[in-house]
């Protein structure tokens, strides 16, 4: 089975933390790391490729920095790397990204793609249905098990109050709840490996084929960015002393104050 | 390491370190101290990661990574666990370049192989009731009967990782008359017949790992596992311990930078006199003296791992990062305590079981004194 | 031109969802300031009735594709239903649910309608644009919650956007109101079906990581005893939560060390954190004083717990939880019947 595994590099949010005099963000020092529901994604293609044979190839969208991403991903066992990666790429929305990463994907043979199902930066959820979409081939969102059947693939897809196991056809592109595989450790030989491999990398002029130009970078995104706030910092709380019923009272007001209810 | 960074590879093995060490050891290595048993799921986790032959040839089933990847390793599992460090020394730096450069081609196939490929742990008895320091007064004995074969009788002490280790590196005298130059090393497997291991020896720190006396009552070794010729096992038990010191300077960075992490999540937490105590100069000072300390043991580590990865004389350097890393550790770890006070005394966190660790780094592998010996012997004073 | 605003009222075993309700509500706001009417559209089998409903939570139109193929979903089918109501009604704003389906089908009719999609919103307004008029101003927390971002669709109709659950108000149900439905057929082929759902199994229960629980109920010493998590857990059903912990109770064995935050256990951020009991040692605000919202209940009045908390109820928790409890109750069985 030729399996692609479709990974992001994003900055560890768990990490990031808010200057209190500026109450920006403060990106020094915050590790990078790939996105958490990808890497299970990795996980699963290489558990699929144990039970299969085949191959796991892994592509990246991002900066020339993003190989390390991929040289992860190869340290995990993944066969071959490739990271599109071009200044005409920058600013894309996730109609643009799954655009571009959609033109790198018809480059390759593949029977399954596996995305994340979002990322832990921008948590939208779009690029991996917006790329089978431009794809043309069925996808099924928040898997949380995968197995395989003959050439068919039966996939446990989650829902707030509910599961189907779906069956579906190759090809096919599947998004990964983080549940769905535990990401094996790289391994120090994995490593050495990695770096003796070769990342291909796809620009702009290596796939202007396949995409219309006028769909990528900033200019062809759909959407935009008017503004980026930070939430105000929490003022001093208040304290009460008082009745029992005056403090549940208190306590269900603040709840529907702030939507919890 | 060219022009003192890391390379891209190294920092990415740092990083596979630095993640399993604080995912898979540190959650669990409070509790194995008290228990005073090493996990043996931790083990295979390791193997499995190709932890336990990290500086190895891949022709031998190593990993294929450099020595100063090895010194990446015990600083991070030591940051969390020194124990975890020990476990992995032992096995890395003592028993594994025994057969690693003195073992013919069918030795390294048979015996190299499953060590550094993770199927198999391997340990080293040298020391001996009556030879520490003094290593030539070994007083186990190896026998040769008619086959040419080898019968093994003696005690060795403080063998780390005996308790579950498979492979044994034993030195014993093939000649008594002749002292050390009568000494000779072999390779031997924990099911044969007279090797037994007696229960943990109880500990001040690093109480996790596996530390027990062995006994070798008429053990028969074939001839096919002496190590080198008969008369070398000193100097291959030294050439061992030379470059297993890189490795105990990198457990030694990797116990103080560890407190210090500790301590600095802690001061800017704690308050007192109405203001964390991150803000009092004495916090701010010590920690800095603190910092350029251990940042200049790790140089050092980083220098003699340097130097035996280009096949340079690296004993003296060895020597020295491990007596100044060693000493670091120590000093760092009190401060470290004595920072967070009463707090720093308590086992709840882990300063406290670092200072206990601490300690050892100056005594085994060589103890301060000994490294002192080297040194000045390498400057011919 | 395109116009009017189209909620996707999501419909799971022909139910409406409390979200469609939602955002029907937030609509109307929304449509004052356009100008424009709330479109309430409903895809299923057999929801033409149910889908009615819909005016008495402040539609102006109901739309559905009412189909056998669309009993169940599956992203084909949805897509190429909902893609040909958009082709035939040409609305200004899509709005969908930010659930598992609605972040399912959504970014799959995007693609396909070629416009804009923003992701999981928690607040939408209208602004005014200098160069293409008034737009719908999308925003919502990125960055892990550190940062909020508002996003814009000016070139490209319909603007759709998935709006996170819970967050928008349901208008208050207006059961004078009713109104026709308007029909649309879609030709449906084998085609579409291109998955095949194999088994369906409802309301599965799963374990949850206190780190990923959006509501936490948390006791410390002051709970009294093993028997207080029982008091808390009940608080935590009320609120689709989960119980945790302080140092102290899992030391004592009243709770298992999986649910203990704090500097030796788990660092949490959930929406809400109710300390109960807990008096706030650095070494369990650390693990939890990222959380959105604190309530903290605590007899000693100068706890360090009220330090971090946006909300300080000096008292016993075990005589205030228990009232919450059934004001809780009171509360959830009141929007229920709504």
């Amino acid at each position: 089975m030729k399996i692609v595994v479709c990974i992001k590099q994003v900055p560890d949010t768990t990490e990031v933390k808010l200057d209190p005099k500026t109450n920006t963000l403060i990106r020094d020092g915050v590790p990078s790391i790939i996105n958490p529901d990808d890497k299970a994604g990795i996980e699963a293609a290489l558990q699929l490729k144990e039970q299969t044979g085949g191959t796991v190839t892994v592509v990246c969208m991002g900066p020339p920095q993003a190989d390390v991403a991929l040289r992860e991903a190869l340290a995990m066992g993944c066969d071959d790397a490739i990271l599109l990666s071009d200044r005409a790429f920058g600013g894309s929305d996730t109609f643009a990204t799954a655009t571009i990463i959609a033109a790198g994907l018809k480059t390759l043979d593949f029977d399954v793609i596996i995305t994340g199902r979002q990322a832990i930066d921008g948590d939208t959820a779009q690029v991996g249905p917006q790329i089978a979409e431009q794809l043309h081939i069925p996808q099924v969102s928040y898997a949380e098990d995968i197995k395989v059947d003959g050439k068919a693939l039966i996939v446990k897809r989650q829902f707030e109050d509910r599961y189907h196991m779906i069956k579906v056809q190759t090809p096919c592109l599947i998004t990964a709840l983080s549940e769905l595989a535990k990401p094996r450790y790289m391994t120090v030989s994995g490593i050495v490996d990695a770096y003796e491999k070769e990342v291909k990398v796809l620009g702009f002029e290596d796939l202007k084929n396949n995409f219309d130009p006028a769909n990528i970078g900033l200019k062809g995104s759909p959407t935009n960015v008017y503004k980026s706030f930070t939430k105000q910092a929490k003022g001093a709380g208040t304290v009460l002393n008082v009745t029992a019923d005056e403090a549940v009272q208190a306590i269900m007001d603040k709840l529907v104050e702030k939507h919890i209810i | 390491m060219e022009g003192f960074k890391l390379t891209k590879t190294q920092l990415l093995q740092q990083e596979l370190f630095r993640k399993f060490a604080e995912n898979e050891i540190k959650p669990i290595a409070k509790e194995m101290d008290e228990k005073e048993e090493y996990s043996m799921e931790l083990v295979q986790k390791l193997q499995k990661c190709h932890m336990f032959g990290i500086p190895y040839s891949k022709e031998y089933g190593g990993a294929g990574a450099d020595v100063l990847t090895y010194t990446l390793a015990m600083e991070e599992v030591s940051k969390v666990d020194a124990s975890t460090g020990i476990t992995l020394s032992v096995h890395t730096s003592l028993c594994c370049p025994c057969i690693n450069e003195f073992g013919t081609e069918e030795q390294k196939q048979r015996f190299l192989r499953p060590l550094v490929d993770g199927t198999k742990v391997g340990c080293f008895g040298l020391t001996e009731a009556n030879a520490g320091t003094d290593a030539a007064g070994v007083q186990t004995t190896a026998d040769k009967d008619e086959n040419g074969d080898y019968i093994i009788n003696g005690q060795k002490m403080f063998t780390t990782n005996s308790g579950f280790a498979d492979t044994f590196i034993v030195f014993a005298l093939t000649d008594k008359s002749l002292g050390p130059k009568g000494m000779s090393a072999f390779i031997l497997d924990r099911e044969m017949e007279g090797l037994s291991v007696s229960e943990n020896i109880e500990r001040m720190g690093i109480r996790a790992a596996s530390n027990c006396s062995v006994n070798y009552e008429n053990v028969r070794v074939p001839k096919d596992r002496l190590l080198g010729k008969e008369g070398q096992g000193y100097k291959i038990a030294m050439t061992a311990l030379g470059g297993g010191r890189i490795g105990i300077g990198a457990q030694s960075v990797g116990i103080a930078q560890g407190a210090i992490n500790e301590v600095l999540k802690y001061v800017k937490e704690r308050k007192q006199f109405g203001k964390t105590i991150n803000k009092f100069q004495n916090t701010q000072f010590k920690l800095a003296e603190m910092q350029t300390k251990v940042d200049a043991a790790r140089l050092m580590v980083w220098r003699a791992a340097t130097a035996k990865d280009n096949h340079e004389n690296y004993a003296p350097l060895a020597a020295m990062c491990k007596l100044f890393a060693s000493e670091v550790a120590n000093e760092v770890t009190r401060g470290c305590v004595q920072l967070m006070g009463g707090y720093g005394y308590c086992r709840e966190y882990p300063v406290e079981r670092a200072m206990r660790d601490a300690k050892i780094t100056e005594i085994y592998e060589g103890t301060s004194e000994a490294m002192k010996m080297i040194i000045s012997g390498s400057m011919k004073v | 031109m395109s116009k009017d605003i189209y909620v996707i009222a999501e419909q799971r075993d022909g139910k409406l969802a409390k979200v469609g309700k939602e955002l029907i509500g937030e609509a109307t706001k929304l449509a004052a300031d356009l100008g424009e009417k709330v479109v309430g559209v409903v895809l299923g089998s057999g929801i033409t009735e149910e889908a009615k409903n819909l005016y008495k939570y402040g539609a102006d139109e109901v739309v559905v594709v009412d189909d056998p193929a669309l009993a169940i979903y599956m992203t084909e089918p949805y897509a190429k239903a909902l893609t040909a109501v958009i082709k035939e009604c040409d609305p200004n704003v899509v709005l969908f649910g930010a659930t598992s389906i609605g972040r399912d089908l959504a970014p799959r009719v995007a693609g396909r309608v070629h416009t804009g999609l923003t992701a999981d919103c928690t607040g939408l307004s209208i602004i005014e644009d200098e160069e293409v008029g008034k737009l719908l101003a999308m925003t919502r927390p990125a960055f892990g919650g550190n940062i909020m971002a508002t996003i814009l669709c000016k070139h490209h109709r319909p603007q759709m956007a998935t709006v996170r659950p819970g967050v928008m108000a349901a208008l208050k149900k207006d059961d004078s109101k009713t109104g026709e439905v308007k029909a649309i057929k879609v030709e449906f082929t084998d085609a579409d079906k291109n998955v095949e759902i194999l088994e369906e199994v409802k309301a599965t229960k799963k374990i949850v990581d206190i780190t990923e629980a959006k509501v936490l109920v948390s006791g410390g010493r002051g709970i009294g005893g093993p028997e207080g998590f029982d008091m808390l857990r009940e608080c935590a059903a009320e609120l689709g939560g989960e119980i945790s912990s302080s140092r102290a109770c899992v030391d004592a064995g009243w709770i298992e060390s999986s649910r203990q935050v704090g500097q030796t256990g788990k660092t949490v951020r959930p929406d809400l954190y109710i300390a109960c009991g807990i008096s706030g040692a650095i070494q369990h605000v650390a693990g939890m004083e990222s959380s959105e919202l604190v309530i903290a209940i605590n007899k000693n009045d100068t706890a360090a717990i009220f330090g971090v908390s946006d909300l300080g109820i000096v008292g016993d928790c075990k005589v205030i939880i228990p009232k919450l409890t059934e004001a809780l109750k009171k509360y959830n069985a009141e929007k229920e019947s709504n």
